[in-house]
């Protein structure tokens, strides 16, 4: 099924595609994302909105979108399983397709405890596979989650629907499973969690290739430029499922500033080569955290512009 | 069982603030058995109040009563016949026992002594985990015997996050995923395949969601 996505276009042309990630403000200023996607524009294909991510309140994913997508950026609405149930999913669902939203990113949502709200409940009324297989539903046969009344739309949404994955986390042996499991719920793309760990993910992408997974979904590597060692050390300890090697970590070690922000873009833009060479990755998702202006820079070093 | 805590005894004291007569009402059954609420915590609390009190020159009068089951009406009879003569009555009760005695006695000041936490275990001594949410519709059985609602932070039925690192939880490094522990367990079932397929969404109708729960067992009002 072909949607409107420009990421979709990109990708079914064959060529590598780049997306990247921009986080709303965590205050009502609707300039700040536009500031940011002006940054994004001419060097990426797709750009992300995160969905309230580490369970912090920010401007809200959808809105967010809205705004990048009035600035001609395809926008990736990202959507977490956390804060919402079934009714209000589908229903976002719903308001994204009509507000011309033609990405979807199915999350679970970092857990509310990590956030500025631990005393939130959290939802989790269904988790992110059902939440894909509930998109696709809704795309493809216009229909809701086991509606009683077995209505079906006259007018569904049409969209580009994906998921993420983390080779890093455990078990490690299940994670291509669920991988397949993801695909067959409805994922038609996949950005992966950060990758400083390159021999792990191509021992992943070996598995996925043995069950010819990378034939059925587009992958897109993460990548994300480190700007310290002490950034480096942090997201090694410190954010869940994610695995910082020593080597890169030494590699930042003793830098200071403008040298290891420099560091941090070298990094980022050899694994971005190594994953251009690597068998079913079919593109990369640079999530630059509160970095944004490093992208034009890492995607031009990484000799993928222009865009097509 | 069910499990509780006792709650802090700076906000009972302060709950206690002005009665005079306290009914002290302990249980013999779940909360005796995690050490919050029988009839030696009763005792204990019982002291620390009465210590206090004279420390302040109060006058206090305190009863102490553990029944066996503080959920059923049967047992907390044997409470009725003082009743009257108390201010208020201070249960060391799960949340049920407490409204037992509030719907008993509806002329009476009733007061939490402990904060019901969960169904549970006793994982090692003086360790208690949760285990069940009593969703009203258990699903162990597919799950290889670890409950996926109440156990994994997230209630997800198709798992693991992508935080589970090392065997444990990314919500707390001292609880382990409930993920891996089914993936291992149904692997070692050699069960593995019933994970193959993507669990649809849950009803939740059956859980809390759908309001009071209640149970009927029409043999036993016939008879
Ligand atoms: S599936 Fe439901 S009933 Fe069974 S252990 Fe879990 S919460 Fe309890
Ligand atoms: S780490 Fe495991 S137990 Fe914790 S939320 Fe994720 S899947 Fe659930």
């Amino acid at each position: 099924m072909n949607t409107q996505s420009n990421l979709e276009r990109v990708l079914e042309s064959g060529a590598f595609a780049v997306t990247s990630e921009c986080g709303p403000p965590r205050s009502a200023a609707g300039d700040v994302i536009l500031r940011k996607g002006l940054m994004l524009k001419h060097c990426t294909d797709a750009v992300n909105v995160t969905d309230n991510q580490t369970a912090i309140v920010r401007m809200s994913s959808l809105a967010s979108c809205v705004l990048l997508k009035s600035i001609g950026i395809d926008p990736v609405l990202q959507m977490v399983c956390r804060d919402r149930n079934r009714i209000a999913l589908q229903s976002d669902i719903l308001g994204a397709a009509a507000l011309g939203i033609d990405n979807l990113l199915c999350l679970s949502g970092d857990h509310q405890s990590f956030g500025n709200q631990p005393g939130a409940k959290n939802v989790y009324d269904i988790d992110s596979m059902q939440l894909l297989a509930c998109a696709r539903d809704m795309c493809e046969n216009g229909r809701f989650i086991s509606d009683l009344g077995e209505y079906e739309m006259d007018t569904p949404p049409s969209m580009f629907i994906g998921a993420a994955a983390n080779p890093f986390a455990d078990p490690s042996d299940y994670r291509v499973l669920r991988l397949a499991k993801k695909v067959n719920s409805g994922a038609r793309f996949i950005q992966t969690q950060c990758i400083f760990n390159l021999k792990k993910f191509g021992r992943w992408m070996k598995d996925v290739r043995a069950m010819g997974l990378h034939e059925q979904v587009y992958i897109l590597g993460g990548v994300t430029p480190l700007k310290s060692a002490g950034m480096a050390r942090y997201m090694r300890d410190k954010v869940a499922g994610m695995d910082v090697p020593d080597s890169v970590i030494r590699r930042m070690e003793g830098l200071k500033g403008e040298a290891a922000r420099e560091m941090g873009i070298k990094i980022c833009v050899e694994t971005i080569k190594k994953l251009k060479k690597m068998e079913g990755v079919s593109g990369v998702h640079i999530m630059a955290i509160e970095w944004e202006d490093a992208v034009p820079q890492i995607v031009e070093m990484a000799e993928l512009l222009p865009r097509p | 069982m069910i499990v509780g805590e006792r709650k802090p005894y700076e906000e009972i004291k302060s709950m206690l603030e002005g009665s005079r007569k306290i009914l002290l009402a302990g249980c013999g059954t779940c909360v005796k058995v995690c050490f919050t609420g029988g009839d030696k915590e009763v005792a204990l609390l019982a002291s620390q109040l009465r210590l206090s009190a004279k420390k302040d020159k109060r006058n206090i009068h305190i009863m102490e009563m553990t029944v066996e089951r503080q959920c059923e009406n049967e047992f907390i009879e044997e409470i009725a016949p003082y009743v009257d003569a108390y201010d208020v009555i201070m249960s060391m009760a799960c949340g049920a026992g407490v409204q037992m005695l509030a719907q008993r006695f509806p002329e009476k000041i009733v007061l939490p002594a402990v904060n019901t936490t969960f169904l549970g275990l006793l994982e090692k001594t003086g360790f208690f985990v949760e285990n069940c949410q009593g969703c009203g519709n258990c699903v162990l059985g597919d799950y290889g015997g670890v409950c996926p609602v109440t156990r994994c932070a997230k209630s997800i039925f198709n798992g693991p996050c992508g935080g589970s690192q090392n065997g444990m939880c990314e919500v707390d490094p001292q609880t382990p995923c409930a993920w891996e522990l089914i993936i291992s367990r149904l692997r070692a079932l050699g069960q593995l395949e019933r994970l193959s397929k993507t669990t649809p969404p849950k009803d939740w109708s059956s859980a809390r969601d759908g309001g009071q729960r209640k149970l009927t067992r029409e043999e036993q009002i016939l008879s």
